[in-house]
């Protein structure tokens, strides 16, 4: 198979991808409503009313919430993401690329 | 760099969903006249990588974290117009989806790590290799710049979205309403990550990549029509 390199490269990520869960914190400019209260003393209001907007996000911060806080249940949870984000984009791209793609 | 939804006012989310739409348009365009059936797999692989490598996240000094984007990569082998499709793609389904960056603030990420990202590495990465071979130490060591350099371009856009919110939208005692850190605290702070850190993993990522590439499969590297191009000319 002509991509065979590249694709053992991705398999290898989506194995090591719960590395990612080891460093702990948010990103700057990235906290949840319970951490800007923490770090702030208070909420700003606009941000309060906006930030929970997003009811589709099935897996939210790449987490299955049934597996619950154990890093064991976290890193599950990002496998799940890693495959589930991983399908979704390569149907899209494949999806896109048909339809502009050159004939 | 994912800006959540309530960091930005509506005011800010719409002006970014403005300025991104033509954007998508000319990629679109674009890629209509460049892109072929052989380049599509290899787009949906640079998307998937980029999202991989966005969810290694890593520590930053001070208690955040950061991780590298990719976008330069795919901007070096697909072209930045695709660079921007491919992480849009990425970016939207992590918003979406995984709730990484807010729905309301699609258009600024997309603006920020799908074109500000890949165009400003791709160009530097030009600059410096122009007319080098492919396998040539001048070639991995410009992708690697512009990874860099394109990671903290972004990262300072982000800032600057992030850092307008205060002045520009607060109650009538001067509360902040959204983001409530200005540019003389954001600029710094995204800076920080991301010269120290994402910067480095993403000029590694690029370098390297573009490094094996250039030895072992040129023919990936000339697919970007940009090379195709000069190749032509030649």
């Amino acid at each position: 198979m002509k991509y065979k390199k590249a694709l053992i490269g991705l398999i290898a990520l989506v194995v090591l991808c719960p590395l990612g869960l080891l460093a702990s914190g948010t990103a700057w400019g990235e906290w949840g409503l319970d951490e800007m209260l923490d770090i702030l003393g208070y909420v700003p209001q606009g941000l309060s009313k906006l930030a929970n907007i997003n009811h589709i996000a099935f897996l939210p911060d790449y987490s299955l919430p049934a597996f619950g806080e154990s890093l064991g249940g976290q890193a599950a949870g990002y496998y799940i993401s890693a495959i589930v984000g991983i399908i979704i984009i390569t149907a899209l791209a494949f999806g896109i690329g048909r339809i502009i793609a050159r004939k | 760099m994912h800006i959540p939804d309530g960091y930005l006012s509506p005011q800010t989310c719409a002006v970014m969903y403005v300025v991104a739409a033509p954007l998508w348009a000319r990629a679109v365009a674009v890629m209509r006249k460049t892109f072929t059936q052989k380049t599509i797999p290899v787009l949906a692989m640079l998307a998937a990588f980029s999202f991989l490598i966005m969810m290694f996240n890593v520590p930053i000094p001070g208690g955040t974290t950061a991780h590298a984007v990719g976008g330069t990569l795919i901007a070096i082998i697909l072209g930045p117009w695709a660079a921007l499709i491919g992480e849009s793609l990425a970016l939207i389904i992590q918003a979406l989806f995984f709730g990484d960056g807010g729905i309301t603030a699609i258009g600024a990420n997309c603006f920020n790590m799908g074109f500000v990202l890949p165009f400003v590495g791709f160009f530097i990465y030009r600059f410096i290799t122009r007319g080098s071979a492919f396998g040539s130490r001048r070639r991995w060591i410009g992708a690697a710049v512009g990874g860099y350099i394109g990671i903290n371009v972004a990262a300072v856009v982000a800032a600057i979205e992030f850092g307008i919110q205060p002045s520009l939208f607060h109650t009538a005692s001067g509360a902040p309403l959204y983001c409530p850190y200005d540019l003389s605290q954001a600029i710094p702070a995204m800076l920080l990550a991301h010269l120290t850190v994402a910067g480095p993993i993403e000029a590694a990522i690029t370098g390297g990549v573009v490094a094996y590439l250039g030895k072992h499969h040129p023919e990936i590297l000339k697919l970007n029509p940009h090379e195709r191009r000069e190749s032509d000319e030649v």
